[in-house]
């Protein structure tokens, strides 16, 4: 088999994977071969999370108008290698009125659940882990563990705060579970399978020099903006931070954890989020296809990153911009808003399907969200009128 | 407009973001080992004692009074008399403090040392970056540490030092005029012996000069 420059270059480490395990013993090789893709996969995503630490506190800072972390390495660029020797030598407490079994496993559980989504993400041409014919069916079952693993963090502390985290926790990641899924099923509607390599190679054709991304059309775009509100939530990601809300409840359900536990719960919050956002690329952004068709020379796995550290920014941007939401906020907008515009969206979907493509499809899909949208955030608004405020009790 | 609110806030942190590397003057931090921002002449933290010329421990205008240790809130001062004495910042023979610790682990930085002292003896400083690995003896600063010259002073409270000068010159010229106005009213005394009796007639009838004052 001969493959040109670029096919060498966007399979370098397919083909290397390959050529290292064809060494070994016949018995050995797919186990040995699973292992180099796990081991690639952990270090790849601790690494990005390392970076991203990094570009998040020097982008939060440059919002505010000061540096951020400027003193270890070039440019600050080291803080990681701090942090990280800073929490393997810090104290780990454990409460003596914890569970201590559960208390210690609820890092351990968050962390292996969040890895364990990366298994059906393809970050490049031919590169994921297993092609399961129910991929996103699989990242969803896996994505609940988390809140299984909050929830254990917030109840076996024994802390009333880190109590009120996990119960906020649950409420939250519950309530955003429903639309993230339903605002993925279009494009299981539209793909017509649940495998996330076949999504991807559906995205990945060209007309012209424009690529067939389900974004770049009125439900796709309305379901990505969609996914990513609910992925923001379920990543527990400012604005929709209240299981950890500082202000609040200090640091929520991770209140009673310290030294390596604590960096570990970090881990699992940003490959989380990492995780979610791979899928909302792989759904929605077209995975490691190139946005141009004159741009495919570049290797696949190189455009996954980039449009992995382009929603990275977004959701730092976000966190840098908007305020905590109110609890009875968070709820109204799941469920008074997300709810029927995910539902809203797959009825659009449908009619996309079943009309005939042309500028009528279009301008009937845009009004059948557009208007739905304005009505539903008037709704949102009503009954929310600013007068002077009556307490009862402190009166 | 739905959703316009969250729009001006994304376009309001991009711009932070992107002038924060346009103008300097958006950040603001003062990046502390390497810059520092000019003092202010009001700032104080901790105590020492002034002395006058180039040998601390004879320039040192302390005289173990006492007052700052009495009136010390958190009882950080401690302080132990000398048995002879020593001529003090205005010519008279005082004791001086054989030990004088502060235990600046302790001290407030209240001021009332200062604020009660009669000699000007004792005065804020400003020096801040005061860390020890030794947080026992390494915090508990003995008299040779506090000691600091007048020139200090002027350096970090220009205007106070000017003052406290001025203070001090206005009584060694009346101590002088005096002994003078006595060595010629009894010209058969002579009148450094007198003095250099200290607590003697002499010196009794020469107020201790601040304490009179307030």
């Amino acid at each position: 088999m001969t493959m040109s420059p670029i096919q060498q270059a966007d399979q370098f480490f397919v083909t290397s994977q390959h050529r290292f395990v064809s060494y070994l013993p016949a018995e050995f090789q797919s186990l040995t071969s699973a292992i180099l893709s796990v081991i690639a996969i952990v270090l790849v995503f601790a690494l990005l999370f390392a970076i991203t630490t990094v570009l998040e506190r020097k982008g939060l800072g440059r919002i505010q108008n000061r540096y951020g972390p400027n003193r270890v390495g070039p440019a600050g660029f080291f803080q990681p290698l701090a942090d990280g020797v800073k929490s393997l030598t810090k104290e780990d407490l454990v409460p003596r009125t914890a569970d201590q079994m559960v208390h210690f496993l609820a890092p351990v559980l968050l962390v292996t659940a969040a890895f364990l989504a990366y298994a059906v993400l393809p970050v490049g041409r031919n590169m994921v882990l297993v092609n399961l014919n129910a991929g996103i069916l699989y990242f969803f079952a896996v994505g609940s563990l988390v809140e299984l693993a909050v929830f254990m963090a917030g109840w076996s502390s024994r802390n009333k705060y880190s109590l009120l985290g996990g119960m906020r926790a649950i409420a939250q990641m519950i309530s955003y579970e429903v639309p993230l899924v339903l605002a993925s099923v279009v494009v299981i509607m539209a793909a017509g399978s649940l495998s996330t390599v076949s999504i991807v190679d559906m995205q990945a054709s060209y007309t012209g020099i424009w690529p067939h991304w389900f974004v770049f059309t009125p439900w796709g775009f309305a379901g990505f903006i969609l996914f990513m509100i609910a992925a923001t939530a379920e990543s527990n990601r400012s604005p929709f931070d209240l299981p950890e809300g500082e202000s609040e409840i200090i640091a929520g359900y991770y209140i009673e954890y310290s030294g390596f536990k604590f960096a570990l719960f970090f881990l699992g919050e940003y490959l989380g989020m990492f995780a979610t956002s791979g899928l909302a690329i792989t759904l929605f952004l077209g995975g490691w296809a190139a946005p141009f068709s004159f741009l495919t020379w570049i290797p696949s796995y190189l455009w996954f990153f980039a449009k992995l550290l382009l929603l990275i920014v977004i959701f730092i941007w976000i966190r840098g911009t908007l305020p905590r939401l109110r609890m009875d906020q968070l709820m109204s907008f799941a469920w008074q808003f997300m709810l029927p515009m995910t539902l809203f969206n797959l009825f659009v979907a449908g009619v996309w399907h079943f009309m005939p493509s042309g500028i009528v499809r279009w301008l009937v899909c845009i009004a059948l969200l557009v208007a739905p949208a304005i009505l539903l955030s008037r709704s949102l608004k009503q009954g929310k009128k600013f007068a002077v405020r009556h307490y009862r009790f402190a009166e | 407009m739905f959703g316009e609110g969250i729009l001006k806030g994304l376009a309001e942190t991009a711009r932070n973001f992107l002038g924060s590397y346009v103008s300097k003057k958006r950040l603001t931090t003062v990046q502390y080992p390497e810059q520092r921002l000019p003092q202010i002449e009001a700032y104080r933290n901790f105590p020492f004692l002034v002395y006058d010329g180039d040998d601390w421990q004879q320039g040192l205008r302390c005289v173990s009074c006492f007052i700052c240790e009495k009136e010390c809130p958190p009882k950080c001062i401690i302080i132990e008399k000398s048995t002879d004495k020593k001529p003090d910042a205005v010519g008279k023979l005082q004791f001086y403090p054989k030990v004088f610790n502060i235990d600046v682990s302790v001290c407030m930085s209240c001021q009332i040392c200062v604020e009660v002292c009669p000699f000007d003896a004792i005065k804020m400083d400003t020096d801040f970056e005061l860390s020890s690995t030794d947080r026992f003896s390494g915090l508990l600063w003995d008299k040779k540490h506090l000691a600091k010259s007048n020139e200090h002073y002027h350096k970090i409270h220009p205007t106070e030092a000017a003052a406290v000068d001025a203070q001090l010159a206005a009584e060694r010229a009346k101590i002088a005029a005096k002994t003078k106005a006595t060595a010629e009213a009894k010209p058969a005394t002579p009148t450094p012996p007198a003095n250099a009796n200290g607590a003697g007639p002499n010196a009794a009838n020469q107020p201790v000069p601040t304490a009179t004052e307030k």
